[in-house]
């Protein structure tokens, strides 16, 4: 069992990493460097992180365009606020149910949206999933529950920063995990020729809607993460532009690449609390965006490249070379970058 | 009889509307139909060609020149942003996934948009009155005179366009190019040229769309045109995509229902129950209503 | 060769808009028997192709696999139920490695579920050991263990054609359908391929039906021969007898 001995050391040293990475920023935290201001931003990173990632499965894994993941964050947002409202249970339990509970409603409606549209060849996710946004918003806007167009209040502030940074980890974790088992093979293989998929026995319709239900689960995930961090809701944070945000971020890191996912929403999101006062040219800046990195660089920051903690560790010590098969989230890529995502 | 008249009356409305909807669908149609992307920034070229007008009214009235000449400035300046759009953002694209496309798509869209709002500020500004039509009177109904040009416009341009397609040399180069864009080549075709003289038709079809739609709503904002496409585009899949009288049906259609929706049900539910009747299109028949099935060549 | 029919069709046949693309096409593949399905350009044979993997849905007639009817059968399920294919122009998982590429087919007789393979519990270890070693056997079989780790995309033109085929092996067809395996190869890759072919059937004991629209390549390996132009057969038999046949010389000719 060599194969999965390295796996298994390499979740290892993935773990100890994260651990690490989450012990330098309490000790900052506690030596007064990272302040409260600078802990939100943490916060907000990670949720961004999250919601990243969960779209990179669905348009850059699968290569459908999706653009409504701040629709499906915004029914995690709302389903999960409303159970921490009436929740008797202690704060971290609460939290983490209303995070259940919210990712299971945005999965529902993920497969209700999925089911009708997957099935069929063409773009029509993205036509359906942008008016899908546009509509929850609506709907929350006019729901006597959802607290109608004043907003959602009373939240407890459940969320904090050890909980968004592990939820993160565990997110990414399972997909890297999912990406590397035989459903991740199938949903890539989906993404580069479905018709040749099909022939291979591949259940294309099923892994499609598949793909997407988990994607709009973990954007529930999300939500309720950010409902329960700011407090108060309203319909307006979940436009069509936050959607566009999202995709951004999964555009920029590179489509495919969680890695790229990652670093794009660490940067972008700090760069956005820098910038704060450019706001109004935020937008314009991200619609170029999106069209010079689609004409001059389609694969973003990061092509499929996915960084590997133990990969590093191995060069540094010099432990093992050449192309040895691996798995897991060490997993190594092919180094050329491919731009026909 | 009350009900019938107004009935009738948002019958009408929904026709008016669906006529808008009709002529942006038209465009969406034939892009589609031709470079097989949903062009996203296609619903913006309604909101420039709205600038467009907003500009150019007072200037022609100061000049003594008849309000209404505005369509043609907007027709010109639209054909020559989608030619653009076309050769810089969706051309370098054409052998990349469709998702590049897409996105660019998207992002050309929402540039239009914000680019707009920076420049003419986010707020909606008035629209001087464009035509000067006199009501006509059907029985006990009043019909505005804006309303039955629109419904005529709409129609006497499908028609001719359908000619267009059908008849002419360039036309029959576009369904060549739409089935086939290599063999097209091969048989002596521009390919570029064919689909940027399509461009150029679908968006001078907004260009009339955007000045129709003034007339009716007399104000501009630079997010006018995302809800509007998005509509019409709904309209060209639900009269089956690349069909030219099923953009002029399906366009119909969702101004109807829309019409409808907002005079019976709620107004806030119009736009849901819109995109519940492409989900419902899509799951029963998602070739469109006049849409022909055709297996995609493995 | 046994005198099992495995694949059978009964006036099958295939209309697009009014026009008839395959009519009354009725054939027999017996068990581990290799049959050439020859025609001109445009005769109809990946329409057949296209039928027999449920691309297309017949209009008419019927696809029996072992004594079951398979009409209205998706192509995921035509290829569970053992025909597997390849294309005239090649699709390969262009941005995954070659041994990926494999292992796609491979994974969809695979057993372990979502949850299994997200938190990596024996199962998951077992199986993709047990396909990491399959594939890479398969890998083997084809000269292909060397590219391994590569991007299907990166492989020579000659290679990815027989990456195809190992990936359709990989399926555990009973019935292989390859869609000019030959084209763009030299006389000697041809040579070459068509006796891998022989070696496929033999040690996979399966059927194989073959496409190719030059009859040369096809007369020294293939025991029976289907010859169809417009959509119909217009001859069948042994290679010498459909060789010397009129109606397939006029065929071919184009009188």
């Amino acid at each position: 069992m060599k194969l999965s001995a390295t796996t298994k050391r390499s979740n290892l040293v993935n773990l100890i990493g994260s651990a690490v990475l989450f012990a330098v920023i309490m000790a900052l935290s506690a030596a007064g460097i990272i302040d409260r201001y600078l802990q939100g931003v943490l916060i907000i990173i990670c949720i961004n992180i999250i919601l990243a990632v969960s779209l990179n499965l669905t348009a850059g894994c699968l290569g459908q365009l999706a653009l409504g993941h701040a629709g499906f964050m915004s029914i995690g947002a709302y389903a999960g606020a409303i159970f921490a409202i009436y929740s008797p249970l202690p704060g971290e339990i609460t939290l983490i149910l209303s995070m259940l509970i919210g990712g299971a409603v945005a999965a529902v409606f993920g497969l209700l949206v999925g089911i009708p549209v997957l099935r069929l060849k063409g773009d029509y996710l993205a036509i359906i999933t942008l008016g899908f946004g546009e509509i929850i918003r609506v709907i929350m806007e006019n729901l006597e529950i959802t607290g109608g167009a004043s907003g959602l209040r009373g939240i407890p502030n459940n969320t904090n920063f050890t909980t968004a940074y592990w939820v993160m980890v565990i997110v990414i974790a399972v997909h890297f995990t999912l990406m590397w088992s035989r459903h991740g093979r199938s949903i890539k293989a989906i993404c580069a020729d479905d018709i040749a998929a099909e022939a291979a026995g591949v259940r294309t319709t099923y892994y499609k809607v598949f793909t997407f239900t988990i994607s709009a689960f973990f954007a529930g995930i999300a939500g309720a993460l950010y409902s329960q961090h700011i407090g108060l809701l309203s319909a307006k944070a979940f436009d069509f532009n936050r959607s566009i945000e999202i995709l951004v971020l999964v555009v920029l890191g590179g489509l495919g690449s969680f890695t790229g996912s990652i670093v794009a929403a660490t940067g972008l999101t700090t760069l956005t609390e820098l910038l704060r006062e450019f706001s109004d040219w935020r937008m314009l800046v991200y619609a170029l965006a999106l069209i010079l990195v689609m004409l001059f660089k389609p694969s973003g920051l990061f092509g499929r490249y996915e960084f590997s903690l133990t990969r590093l560790i191995d060069r540094i010590f010099k432990k093992e070379k050449g192309s040895k098969p691996s798995r897991g989230p060490e997993k190594k890529l092919p180094k050329k970058e491919d731009a026909k995502v | 009889m009350d009900q019938l008249i107004l009935f009738v009356k948002q019958l009408i409305n929904g026709i008016q509307v669906g006529s808008i909807y009709a002529l942006v669908a038209l465009g969406y149609t034939m892009v589609y139909g031709i470079v097989k992307l949903i062009n996203f920034a296609h619903g913006d070229f309604i909101m420039v060609g709205a600038y467009v007008t907003l500009a150019t009214v007072p200037f022609l009235i100061t000049c003594g020149l008849p309000a209404w000449a505005c369509i043609l400035v907007a027709v010109v300046i639209c054909a020559l942003l989608g030619v653009t759009t076309e050769r810089v953002a969706y051309k370098p694209l054409r052998n990349s996934p469709r998702i590049s496309a897409l996105i660019t798509a998207i992002g050309v869209s929402l540039f239009l948009q914000n680019a707009f709002a920076l420049a003419f500020s986010p707020e909606p500004q008035a629209i001087q009155t464009i035509f000067r039509l006199n009501a006509v009177n059907i029985g006990e109904i009043q019909v505005a005179g804006v309303t039955l040009l629109t419904i005529v416009l709409s129609v006497v341009i499908m028609l001719l366009l359908q000619l267009f397609v059908k008849k002419t040399k360039m036309g029959k180069a576009m369904r060549a190019v739409s089935e086939d864009s290599a063999a097209a080549q091969l048989m002596g075709i521009n390919v570029n040229t064919t689909i940027s003289v399509t461009f150029a038709i679908g968006s001078a079809l907004a260009a009339v769309a955007a000045v129709m739609y003034c007339a009716i709503y007399p104000q501009v904002d630079p997010y006018m045109g995302s809800l509007l496409g998005l509509k019409a585009f709904i309209a060209a899949v639900l009269g089956g995509i690349g069909v030219i009288p099923g953009a002029m049906l399906g366009g119909f259609v969702i101004g109807i229902a829309e019409s409808m929706t907002k005079a019976y049900i709620s107004s806030q539910l119009a736009d849901a129950v819109v995109f519940g009747i492409l989900i419902i299109v899509l799951l029963v028949k998602p070739t469109g209503i006049l849409g022909k099935n055709v297996g995609e060549k493995v | 060769m046994s005198d099992k029919i495995i694949l059978k069709t009964e006036n099958l046949g295939i209309t697009f808009g009014g026009l008839k693309a395959v009519g009354d096409f009725n054939m027999e593949l017996r068990e581990k028997e290799l049959v050439g399905l020859i025609g001109p350009n445009g005769a109809g044979k990946t329409t057949i192709f296209n039928l027999l993997t449920g691309v297309y849905q017949p209009t008419e007639g019927a696809i029996i696999l072992d004594g079951q009817t398979m009409n209205g059968k998706k192509p995921h399920q035509m290829a569970k139920a053992g025909i597997c294919r390849t294309f005239q122009n090649i699709r390969l998982f262009k941005g995954m490695s070659v041994l990926e590429n494999v292992k796609v087919a491979f994974g969809q007789n695979m057993k372990y579920n979502v949850a299994q393979g997200i938190f990596r519990t024996k199962s998951y270890w077992q199986e993709e050991k047990e396909i990491d070693e399959k594939a890479r056997e398969l890998l083997k079989m084809f000269h292909l263990e060397e590219f391994a780790g590569n991007l299907a995309e990166n492989l020579p033109y000659g290679q990815q054609r027989k990456l195809e085929i190992a990936r359709a092996l990989a399926g555990s067809p009973r019935v292989l359908l390859l869609d000019e395996p030959a084209a763009g190869m030299n006389p000697t890759e041809t040579a070459e391929l068509m006796e891998s072919i022989e070696n496929i059937r033999r040690s996979f004991d399966l059927s194989i039906l073959l496409i190719e629209h030059d009859m040369s390549l096809v007369m020294g390996i293939c025991e029976r021969i289907i010859v169809i132009d417009y959509g119909m057969i217009i001859a069948s038999g042994t290679p010498y007898e459909v060789a010397n046949n009129p109606k397939v010389i006029g065929a071919y000719l184009g009188e």
